[in-house]
């Protein structure tokens, strides 16, 4: 391995020494299909001389058999992990790498090329500080490029490599380099990164990756592993207000109370003033405890556990914070969304929110709009499909504390989980909360009371919103409802459009499931924090993918 | 701490942070602990993540009846001192079919006395939750696998079909009869085990340490004859040796390495200066290419 081998041999306790201080940096690989992603980090662990010698053997065992170098060894044999991939020659998921030198550790992940693979982008980006994005000389910016690069600046990473391969199919050309670099810089501007470093590199030969290469005379940067190992990754997570999602209460015997989690920004020390997020509640760090010791001050980063002065109500899905600078607090946060699942977003359907502190029943509201990923340009749309980026509404059962993504990584994120099959669906990043009560236009029929007799409820053009799911709003009503609908209305669900009732009690479901069976209708129903929420809709007959929700409808 | 986190700090935060997700979001979750240097990371980690709550989950040990003898001394020590509840589980019918590393060639023995030994246990305990001491570095297809991996009812892993894993925010949601095997040391490597057990002054198996051993060499691996059920074959002798062990499992089929090392710091300059991977040792991987991956789907760890 690529370590002081001299130092390894003559003192290795000086060097274990010398090895406590090395940080960890996470970064991901990304750009388009036959880039040299593959390449170039085999190359990495290689250079490093994180690959031994029987793992060497099989290698040129399998660059034989299946590599696509003529015999020769091909380094992306070593990341090519699954053997369907091998077969299909393709990276089909998130790989993680790990090899390190005398600087650093480093855990990369190789993320996949193609254009359906973009909730693997999104994972590997998720935990990453730094993105090497590939790009073929010869071929220069593409559609892939674009679209890895927004989603690296959605997800929160400030710096990118820029890295431009195969050089020496260009003759390593500086014209070609500077051209890419400037188209590049062009279309990255809105984008916000901290740091666009451009580096010339040919993965196959090793120009640039760990030496400076002798053919690009013309280039004076860092070669790649210089820049991995010096980049310099923010710690001003330890500058933001202090946040501890609290995980799990440890409560040995009755004279212990410790609040378990990890700190998501900040540093806290005893006797520090913290505040419970949902309660307001305040009290005052007593200790830090953990086998080793209690601790004098904790920071950003640490999983630690809290036991404060005072006996206050503190569970899992709580918020300890500053008391200076109090999170958002909202039933309804604005967010990215990334859908993840081939099934699309239904608007209305209650979905699991989970996120640093809680799991939460939620729906989605409305989308906003939709991100196209090549122009950056907004577009409306009423759902998200498999891949697609937008900005949503939500509305949660019950307050959630927040921090907005670009604030905290760890406190603006959640996924989304469907109920029924349990499929991660979503990600999401918090961009604000909506003010109450704006995220959606509900329609309120002014209702007479009359007697015990059930009032109509007309739906027609009135009950259609213009954005988003339409919501029928009479939790606030007592009593007997019957409703008619328009032959216009019965239309627009026909096309897939569906609509939420809120009712008050169980005894006016009645109403909405006769109006389902009249018309042939579907419904799902939820029972929520105010009362019951009833999704109606018309089930497309041949739609694929149906099936799943099946299990959910009807009482 | 006005200093950086060092690298083995944020492992160590992380594994800790899966350990408690896992003990707040499961009904009966195991650890199961195979007694190597990986499950005594794994177990000194969740130890830190609870105290001074003592871990609150069993350990597991499937036992294959082939282990070192001084594995088990060493199981039953850690178990009482740390105050874990363990629970030993044999597949008596593969004991009772006689299957033997010798008998039934290793990937027979390895499917009826590890895979189908770890299944009956789970089912048998309906445990929701396990924690497995793999990394990632280890072999390719483990590069791939999700922190928290999703099984099917039958302990089926399906590697196309594996839920995003996003920020530290993990699904754990599963219906009844499914569970979720789960890796808190993923992202350590073999270095930074070492240097954490280092560090931390965590107790290994002796066996890790160089020792004068009996031995014979079969199939191009030295075989310490740790008890009388180990027949020589006619040309074999007996030889006693100073070896190690870089990994340990059932001893007919775990090689030692000629050494000296007899201290930790020398362990691991010579992990640092050695040219093979850890796995070498382990008579199971070289089976086939991919054969990882094809036991992995049928529910081995
Ligand atoms: N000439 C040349 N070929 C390269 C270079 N990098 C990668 N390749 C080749 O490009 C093809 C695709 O590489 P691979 O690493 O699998 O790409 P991935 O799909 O991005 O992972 C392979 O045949 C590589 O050998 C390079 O720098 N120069
Ligand atoms: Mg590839």
């Amino acid at each position: 391995m690529a370590h002081q081998s001299e130092l390894i041999e003559k003192d290795i306790l000086a060097y274990l020494k010398s090895q406590e201080e090395k940080s960890l940096l996470r970064f991901i690989t990304c750009g388009s299909v036959d880039d040299g992603k593959s390449t170039l980090i085999g190359r990495l662990l290689w250079d490093s001389k994180m690959v031994f010698e029987d793992q060497l053997a099989a290698l040129e065992a399998d660059s034989k058999k299946v590599g696509t170098q003529g015999g020769a060894i091909d380094y992306a044999l070593l990341l090519d992990g699954l053997q369907a991939e091998r077969e299909q020659g393709i990276t089909i998921d998130v790989a993680y790498r790990f090899f390190s030198t005398d600087k650093r550790k480093f855990i990369v992940a190789d993320t996949p090329g193609h254009e359906q693979y973009t909730r693997n982008m999104v994972t590997g980006a998720s935990t990453a500080q730094v993105a090497v994005i590939l790009v073929d000389a010869r071929k220069g910016l593409l559609t892939q490029t674009r679209r890895h690069s927004y989603l690296t600046s959605l997800v929160g990473i400030r710096h990118v490599v820029l890295a431009i391969n195969k050089m020496d199919l260009i003759g390593y050309d500086e014209q070609r380099f500077q051209s890419i670099l400037r188209d590049y810089e062009q279309f990255a501007a809105p984008l916000g990164f901290a740091s666009i470093t451009a580096i010339p590199i040919s993965a196959l030969n090793g120009d640039n990756i760990i030496e400076k290469s002798a053919d690009t005379a013309w280039y004076s940067g860092p070669t790649l592993m210089e820049y991995l190992e010096t980049v310099q990754i923010e710690t001003e997570n330890r500058e933001k207000p202090f946040r501890l999602p609290v995980q799990w209460v440890n409560r040995p015997h009755l004279d212990f109370r410790g609040f378990c989690g990890t700190i998501a920004s900040g540093v806290i020390r005893p006797g520090d003033e913290l505040q419970v997020a949902s309660s307001g509640r305040a009290s005052r760090v007593e200790r830090i405890v953990t086998m080793n010791g209690d601790l004098t001050e904790a920071v950003a980063g640490q999983a630690i556990t809290l036991t404060l002065s005072d006996e206050i109500d503190i569970s899992r899905g709580d918020l300890l914070t500053t008391p200076e600078t109090p999170p958002l607090y909202t039933r309804h946060p604005e967010a990215h969304l990334v859908w993840l699942h081939d099934e699309a977003l239904q608007p209305g359907q209650i979905y699991l929110v989970k996120t640093a502190t809680a799991v939460t029943p939620g729906r989605v509201t409305g989308v906003q709009y939709v991100v196209d990923v090549n122009t950056l340009e907004q577009k409306q749309a009423p759902t998200l499909g498999l891949n697609e980026i937008g900005v949503a509404s939500l509305e949660l059962d019950r307050p959630v504390s927040f921090d907005t993504y670009r604030q905290n990584r760890d406190t603006g994120s959640f996924i989304l989980i469907d109920r029924f099959t349990n499929a991660t669906v979503a990600a999401g990043m918090v961009i604000a909360a909506s003010p109450s009560g704006t995220g959606e236009q509900a329609f309120r029929p002014e209702l007479e009371l009359n007697g015990l007799q059930p009032r109509i409820v007309m739906l027609d053009g009135a009950a259609i919103s213009g954005q988003g799911v339409s919501v029928v709003e009479l939790s606030q009503d007592t009593g007997l409802f019957e409703f008619e609908m328009s032959d216009s209305f019965f239309e627009y669900l026909g096309k897939g459009n569906r609509i939420l009732f809120r009712l008050r009690d169980v005894a006016q479901l009645e109403a909405v499931a006769r109006l389902a069976y009249d018309r042939e209708l579907s419904f799902e129903f939820d029972r929520t924090a105010e009362g019951i929420s009833i999704l109606l809709f018309k089930r497309l007959i041949s739609g694929g993918g149906g099936t799943s929700r099946d299990e959910g409808t009807g009482i | 701490m006005s200093q950086h986190v060092t690298h083995l700090q944020q492992l160590e935060a992380e594994s800790i942070h899966i350990i408690r997700e896992v003990v707040a979001e499961f009904g009966n979750p195991v650890m199961l602990y195979s007694i190597g240097k990986d499950s005594a990371v794994m177990l000194h980690l969740a130890r830190k993540a609870f105290y001074p709550a003592p871990p609150p989950f069993p350990l597991l040990h499937v036992d294959t009846t082939w282990k070192f003898r001084e594995m088990i001394q060493f199981r039953d020590r850690m178990a009482a001192e740390c105050g874990f509840d363990l629970i030993v589980h044999v597949n008596e019918e593969g004991g009772d079919r006689g299957v033997s590393p010798f008998t039934h060639g290793s990937a027979l023995y390895t499917d009826v006395m590890k895979t189908e030994g770890l299944k009956q246990a789970l089912d048998r305990y309906k445990f929701d939750a396990a924690f497995g001491g793999a990394r990632r570095d280890e072999e390719k297809s483990r590069a791939k696998e999700r922190i928290f991996s999703f099984r099917s009812a039958h302990h089926r892993w399906d590697p196309k079909n594996q839920r995003p894993e996003l920020w530290n925010l993990y699904n754990t949601r599963i219906k009844p009869g499914e569970s979720i095997r789960v890796f808190p040391l993923s992202n350590w490597t073999e270095l930074d085990i070492w240097q954490y057990i280092h560090l931390e002054n965590i107790p290994i198996v002796p066996l890790y340490y160089a020792a004068v051993r009996p031995v014979v060499e079969r199939d191009g691996m030295l075989i310490m004859v740790d008890d009388d059920r180990l027949e020589l074959l006619p040309d074999e002798e007996v030889q006693y040796k100073s070896v190690r062990f870089r990994t340990l499992g059932c001893y007919p089929l775990t090689g030692a390495v000629e050494s000296e090392a007899n201290t930790l710091p020398q362990i691991i300059q010579e992990m640092l200066l050695t040219r093979t991977s850890e796995r070498q040792g382990r008579l199971i991987d070289h089976d086939q290419a991919g054969s990882m991956e094809k036991k992995k789907q049928e529910g081995y760890f």
